[in-house]
């Protein structure tokens, strides 16, 4: 039942949006405590998971293969309830971020159908339905996208969307390839039958297909040109959503689909290894050659999803779990950053960072609250970016990746680097025009304020939750009781 | 059989990637629709095709009479389908808008950085 609530809940607020009066008001108070309720019951399913280690629900009581499952495990609990207070915070910065013509055709409830989606596709247990929930999500963020003004905001829109279906394509070609072999999608069945097979040739088309599909949603390394020139270009709360959520969906499935089918084979694990060397390598360069606050941000989401997959390529327990530490790490910092460009852009009208400055003169609160994320991000102690560094780095030497080990540390180097740079542009150097605004919206700061002080809890409490994340590797890694929790002890073939 | 729903599940790809390659708008969607109609006959020939019994059961019986056609293929398709539909739609209309507000459907036109 609580599994079916965090799917259900934005959805039930979605059709109570659409049904009722399109007063901006009651349209942002309604989708506020529909993100709050969803964060209750996500975290009710968070406790939960930590209490029996699986929560399984079978959807009209059909068994296991037959039917759909939906499943829970730490890993994905902890990110449904990221999802919580991702939502939670867009919708509450959605009371000053969004412009009129944009609420009136339907903000609100397409936010809620793509927390939906998000949530849905984390709590899966059936490789077609993280299909149609991956399909729901970019349905309602292509729409979020083109309900844009601007001719470069409609054509960033084209592209965005022509590359996502294309990566849906790919992910469907490879389940009808799975389906037509294995003769089943339920993820627990799969991983029960498939790494006792021996079939090289339609492992490797496989483990391709899913990387390349995967691979795009998250934007990794060959795949990722789509996403700066996207995610720069929407209001901060709808950036914010975005760069939080739908590229740790794409990490997720890689998660998931790699380490219930591909364990026995290390080989596409090799490719992903590199390919995140890459991503991190080519996002902070290219950071580092942007001159927008926003593409700055783009280019680090890009660098950092690296930071994320490592782990998985790494397969040690502890790897893995510092990766996963990093995801919950990221998804919070990259959101409240784009909330900080959403303040900005209302203090100055710009995020070139050539026309920004002395924020650290003029509202030294404000600038003082971004410096949070701005240097968590930076990876600098003791806040919440170094500590998942650092359980990276050691997951990644202890394993024996030496080379692996030193181009992360190159990568945190070039991250400082462009950070300082965004903190000397943005926020230190004298302003070459005077301000627009002059103080930032209450309702853009409070998120803001929050989500840092989630950040420092992180930093806090990196202990327990390293802990928690080790769990999650534990069960990522050793599939077993992944499957018994689906098939129960009679029913697996 | 096999062979030729592949030749023609692979052809549909080939040329769906070939107009996704193009310049013009209008060829990108028509693009994306062969290739989402490639993925679904890829989709119905791995599922195994049999001269078989539809899988319902007749009145009286308790099983469906064997042998009988796999019943999972056809409702991904038929889901696949829908999504592909409903997804070729929006692209048509931001065609439409894109069109509309840049006078143009050739994308290297509407470029973000150099058309500036």
């Amino acid at each position: 039942m609580t599994l079916v609530l965090p799917i259900v809940i934005p959805l039930f607020t979605a059709a109570v949006l659409l049904l009722a009066p399109a007063r901006p008001l009651l349209q942002r108070w309604i989708a506020f405590c529909g993100s709050c309720a969803q964060l209750v019951s996500a975290l009710v399913l968070f406790l939960q998971v930590q209490a029996a280690g699986y929560v399984v629900a079978q959807i009209g009581n059909w068994a296991a293969p037959f039917g759909i499952t939906l499943v829970a495990d730490v890993f994905a609990s902890i990110l449904v309830v990221a999802v919580g207070v991702v939502g939670m915070a867009v919708c509450g910065a959605s009371f000053a971020g969004v412009d009129p013509r944009r609420e009136a055709y339907g903000y609100h409830p397409l936010l809620q159908v793509l927390l939906m989606g998000v949530a849905g596709a984390f709590l899966t247990g059936d490789l077609f339905n993280l299909y149609v929930f991956f399909e729901v999500m970019l349905m309602a963020s292509f729409v979020l996208m083109a309900l844009h003004r601007t001719n470069e905001q409609v054509a960033a829109a084209f592209r965005y969307v022509t590359i996502n279906l294309m990566a849906s394509a790919v992910f469907l070609t490879a389940l009808g390839l799975l389906y037509g072999d294995a003769g089943t999608l339920n993820m627990a069945d799969l991983a029960g039958i498939w790494p006792a097979r021996s079939e090289p040739v339609l492992d490797l088309v496989l483990a391709m297909l899913f990387l390349t599909a995967f691979g795009i949603k998250a934007a990794l390394f060959p795949f990722f040109f789509w996403l700066p020139a996207a995610y720069p270009l929407p209001p901060a709360p709808i950036g914010a959503v975005f760069a939080g959520l739908l590229t740790k969906v794409g990490v997720y499935a890689l998660v998931r689909v790699f380490s219930l089918l591909f364990s026995h084979a290390p080989w596409p694990l090799t490719v992903l290894l590199w390919m995140s060397l890459a991503t991190m390598v080519i996002g902070l360069v290219g950071a580092l050659s942007q001159r927008d606050f926003r593409r700055v941000l783009a280019f680090n989401l890009v660098g950092h999803i690296g930071y994320t997959t490592i782990g998985l390529s790494v397969g040690t327990p502890g790897a893995l779990a510092a990766s996963i530490l990093y995801v919950v790490h990221h998804i919070l910092v990259i959101t409240t950053l784009f909330f900080v460009s959403g303040v900005l852009l209302q203090l100055r009208r710009t995020t070139d960072l050539a026309a920004l400055g002395s924020v650290y003169r003029d509202h030294p609160g404000t600038a003082l609250i971004a410096m949070i994320p701005l240097f968590s991000l930076a990876g600098l102690p003791p806040l919440s970016g170094f500590i998942g560094k650092m359980a990276i780095v050691q997951g990644t030497f202890g394993a024996g990746f030496y080379v692996a080990g030193g181009i992360v540390l190159a990568v945190g180097l070039l991250t400082i680097v462009s950070i300082a740079r965004l903190w000397q542009e943005a926020f230190w150097k004298p302003a070459p025009r005077p301000a627009v605004a002059s103080a930032p919206a209450l309702s853009l700061m409070v998120p803001v304020s929050a989500l840092s002080l989630l950040i420092l809890g992180m930093t806090v409490g990196a202990e327990p939750l390293f802990q928690l994340t080790t769990r999650a590797a534990g069960q990522l890694l050793s599939p077993q009781g992944y499957i018994q929790a689906v098939l129960g002890p009679g029913l697996g073939r | 059989m096999e062979l030729v729903f592949a030749i023609v599940s692979g052809v549909l790809y080939a040329t769906g990637l070939y107009l996704m390659l193009r310049r013009r708008l209008a060829q990108i969607i028509i693009g994306l629709g062969l290739l989402s109609n490639g993925t679904n006959m890829l989709i119905f020939t791995a599922g195994g095709l049999t001269r078989s019994n539809p899988p319902v059961i007749p009145s009286g019986a308790l099983a469906p009479v064997a042998p009988y056609a796999d019943p999972v293929p056809q409702s991904l398709i038929l889901t696949a389908i829908v999504i592909g539909f409903s997804v070729l739609a929006f692209t048509l209309v931001l065609a439409h808008r894109v069109h509309q507000s840049l006078g143009t459907d050739d994308v290297d036109d509407i470029g973000t950085e150099s058309g500036r």
